[in-house]
């Protein structure tokens, strides 16, 4: 058996027996069940996986699942902090910046990366930030809407904690 | 009703618990069911199943056999009960796409949810209102007349104190009851929840990655397929030697013909052992590929059928001071949903229960019990959240998959495509050509319309001008064709047809309009009588604020507009073309829409949004690259779907017509994305695009033209 690699995932510590260079995405999906990490295109073309590392986005199928050993690991399952929604969550229910929903997680997380970096981007720079994700059935307006609307809040939640 | 489907209904109320069940059957007595069927419906349910159950917590299940793939019917659906029911919009509870729980359908597609499920509905929760009035006025002892029905409660108009809750009148039933008579559905001067713009309703599963697919179902002991797959369309398995793969610890090898799957408890272990399978496949040779595929298509096309005619066409060219004769090509497109098919698979005590991406359960129920050998009522089909179909999720090829290998390893069996099995085993919308000979005379009025569309399909090919000689022929009628014709499989895809024939129309339209020097909207309006595509158009024109002007104005503006599902659409754009590119900047898009009644603005708006935003790819950048059955473009970085910086700014109109039954909302606003669009470089450049996707390479090829 290979050595463990262990990480935390969604505040959790997790040790895991697995062969270290699996992508971190079929590890996320099948052995720890966060099915909201989704599989799209496998050769990161569209940003359906994405997910944290150590508070960045990072594309869990190309990700090895040794690469993320001793880092914290969060997916859309743990972005809500103690049931709460995070603003880009809520700003995506109130723009109603989806339809089917299967690119939705890959979007939030990718729009978190691009609120850290860039807490008060213009209209271009979300165009920019998020012209990596695929969203087949059209809502994109409405997610830049909802990422300039959860801008605000996000920066305001930063200032206060 | 015979004893059979007595006992079935005896198990289903079983299934379904206790509370009120409100069937409806169909004679064809009722006005709304005459009026579908008139419309050439079959898809409005006549089994025995329920459209609605009360249950003693007061809460009301609307059980409908459509899905949920982001169009939202799980919101619009939700309104149309709880308005007819008077019940709470929070009370309602949706069932969608199981097989055993919900009433036959024919599949979600072609725009029909709510024209014609949704009318249905209406009238199961109108009769079931109806049902609880009479209940109630056992409970309080006061006659109908004086009873009102509100927020899920009967209460006596003369004392409001007395009054009792639908929860507690469904308390210790079940009752089911039969719609014989119409009951009267409410005018839209008296709708409280339809009409609202309503925000859907999963959007906190889907923000929060709760919401289940198809591919996300985990049961114990469930294992993961990976099929073996040839290289091209028409290949056929030569030599097989799947040593490598089982030498893969906790491998299984299910071999049954050329049907070759290796299965594990990891899907990737799965996906490397089946690498390691050597296969040899004798692979026809390459006749055909997506550059001459048109000439190809032009020597097969079938005589086809007249779909419309009118006059004499003789005359019409006679009468004409100029002809105009173009022909316009179209490429294949990809549906492309973010979700891969996928199934999961599972048989207990003889029945197959299987979990499936699918735009139509029932079908996939058939499929999975003729592949199995199973009777269809040991079949059930669920379908989670599906993510995304456009036409593309009704063959279930992944379902009946699943199945035969559950049923053959004797475990749960989850399939689901890579993205390259999904393009390569993808329904695409058909390569076409639309010929199309016109003429018009001096005094500007159209005389000839001789239309030809060869493999795009009927629907939208019947302009709706006036013009006195004309005749539209399909060459087929349908967008599915046997061997000899595509080399790949070709089916529905949203809007099917019409957004190839609205292209090539709208076009023709603009021709015409540039050549004999007229505002192409005036040319328009000159030769509508339709009340309600003036209205359309104009709407269109006034929110725009388009002023007239002959083509090319060097503006860039341009205009189309388009019957589809009912519903009227017209749209205007503007575009940017770069000489030097041939690069085309979409700047904006209005799209006025017309479509009866509107059951959720928000959700009609949010779909004409995403019809325009998926449009612009098969209008400028979307066409399947192929050599002989083998698909090139294998993902999306050679198949190229709208991003974020191909957005334009995007404004949608929705024209109030509340005279008119509700149409079809998820389509309509897609099928003018071509025409708009040429219609708008030409205005630019003067460059006439006949060929969808406007490449750079072909816009740069038009311009040098001119």
């Amino acid at each position: 058996m290979p050595d463990p690699i262990s990480f935390k995932l969604n505040g959790k510590r997790v040790r895991l027996e697995v062969d270290g260079n699996r992508k971190l995405l079929w590890v996320l999906r099948t052995e720890l069940e966060q099915t909201g990490t989704k599989y799209g295109c496998g050769s990161g073309f569209c940003g359906a996986c994405m997910v944290l590392i150590d508070d960045r986005p990072v594309r869990s199928c190309l990700a090895r699942v040794e690469s993320v050993g001793g880092k914290e690991v969060v997916t859309i399952e743990g972005l809500g902090k103690d049931g709460d929604l995070h603003p880009l969550q809520k700003a995506f229910m109130e723009n109603d910046a989806m339809q089917c929903g299967f690119c939705t997680p890959g979007m939030i997380l990718t729009a978190y990366g691009l609120l850290r970096s860039k807490p008060a981007p213009s209209r271009e720079e979300i165009i920019r930030g998020m012209d990596g994700n695929l969203c087949r059935c059209g809502a994109n307006t409405r997610i830049i809407d909802a990422i300039q609307s959860a801008a605000t809040d996000v920066r305001k939640r930063r200032s206060t904690t | 009703m015979n004893t059979t489907d007595d006992h079935s209904r005896r198990e289903f109320l079983k299934r379904l618990g206790g509370g009120i069940a409100i069937f409806v059957t169909f004679g064809g007595k009722l006005a709304l069911v005459e009026q579908a069927e008139a419309q050439g419906s079959r898809g409005v349910p006549a089994d025995f199943n329920a459209f609605l159950r009360i249950a003693e917590n007061g809460r009301v299940t609307c059980l409908t056999g459509k899905i949920e793939m982001g169009q939202g019917p799980i919101t619009s659906l939700a309104q149309m009960l709880a308005d007819e029911l008077d019940a709470p919009y929070e009370m309602v509870d949706m069932l969608m796409g199981d097989t055993d729980l919900c009433p036959w359908d024919m599949g979600t597609w072609g725009s029909r949810t709510t024209r014609f499920f949704g009318a249905a509905l209406r009238v199961a929760a109108a009769e079931a209102r109806g049902v609880l009035m009479e209940l109630a006025s056992e409970a309080l002892n006061v006659p109908i007349s004086r009873l009102e029905a509100k927020d899920g409660a009967v209460f006596d108009r003369k004392d409001e104190k007395k009054r009792v809750s639908y929860g507690a009148l469904a308390e210790g039933k079940p009752i089911a009851r039969h719609l014989t008579v119409k009951p009267d559905l409410k005018d839209p001067s008296q709708f409280r929840v339809m009409g609202q713009p309503k925000l859907r309703r999963d959007s906190l599963e889907k923000v929060t990655g709760k919401a289940k697919y198809a591919a996300d179902i985990r049961l114990p002991g469930m294992l993961y397929a990976k099929i073996l797959r040839p290289p091209a369309h028409g290949a056929k398995l030569k030599d097989l030697d799947t040593s490598g793969a089982r030498k893969v610890a906790g491998v299984r090898v299910v071999e049954d013909g050329d049907f070759v799957a290796v299965l594990h408890e990891l899907p990737d272990v799965a996906q490397r052992a089946l690498g390691r399978i050597k296969a040899e496949f004798d692979v026809p040779p390459a006749t055909v590929t997506d550059e001459n595929i048109h000439a190809h298509l032009l020597r097969v096309a079938p005589k086809g059928d007249v779909a419309a005619e009118r006059g004499d066409l003789k005359k019409g060219r006679k009468l004409a001071a100029r002809t105009f004769e173009t022909t316009f090509f179209d490429g294949y497109v990809a549906h492309a949903p973010m979700e891969t098919h996928a199934a999961l698979a599972n048989i207990e005590d003889n029945k197959c229960t299987v979990w499936a991406s699918t735009q139509n359960p029932f079908g996939a129920r058939d499929q999975i019990a003729r592949a199995i050998g199973f009777r269809t009522e040991k079949v059930r089909v669920i379908t989670p959240f599906v993510g995304g179909g456009f036409g593309g999720k009704t063959s279930n090829m992944q379902a009946v998959e699943a199945a035969r290998l559950a049923k053959a390893v004797g475990r749960p069996v989850q399939v689901m495509r890579t993205r390259e099995e999904e393009f390569f085993y993808d329904t695409f919308r058909p390569a076409a050509i639309v010929k199309i000979h016109s003429g018009i005379d001096d005094a500007g009025r159209m005389t000839l319309w001789n239309y030809e569309v060869l493999f795009a399909g009927q629907r939208g090919s019947e302009h709706f001008y006036e013009i006195p000689h004309h005749r539209t022929t399909v060459r087929p009628r349908g967008w599915t064709r046997g061997r000899g014709t595509h080399p790949f499989a070709t089916g529905a895809w949203r809007a099917p047809a019409n957004n190839t024939n609205t292209f090539a129309r709208e076009s023709q339209i603009d021709i015409m309009a540039a050549a004999t020097g007229v505002d192409p909207i005036e040319l328009r309006l000159k030769h509508l009588e339709d009340p309600r595509m003036i209205r359309v158009l104009k709407a269109a024109a006034e929110r725009f604020g388009w002023t007239p002007a002959t083509s090319p104005s060097k503006r860039g503006l341009g205009v189309a507009s388009g019957i589809d599902a009912g519903t009227y659409v017209a749209a205007i754009a503007e575009v940017a073309v770069d000489a030097r590119t041939g690069n085309v900047e979409v700047k904006r898009v209005l799209c006025a829409q017309e479509m009866g009644i509107v059951i959720n603005p928000q959700g009609a708006t949010i779909q004409m949004e995403g019809c325009i935003t998926m449009g612009l790819g098969y209008a400028l950048s979307e066409e399947v690259h192929f050599r002989g059955g083998k698909i090139l473009d294998t993902n999306f970085h050679r198949y190229e779907i709208p991003r974020f910086s191909r957005l334009p700014k995007i404004e949608t109109v929705l024209v109030e017509a509340n005279e008119i039954a509700p149409q079809g909302g998820g389509e309509p606003a897609i099928i003018v994305m071509g025409a708009v669009i040429a219609n708008a470089i030409h205005d630019a450049t003067g460059a006439r695009l006949l060929r969808m996707p406007m490449t750079p390479a072909r816009v740069k090829a038009a311009m040098q033209e001119t």
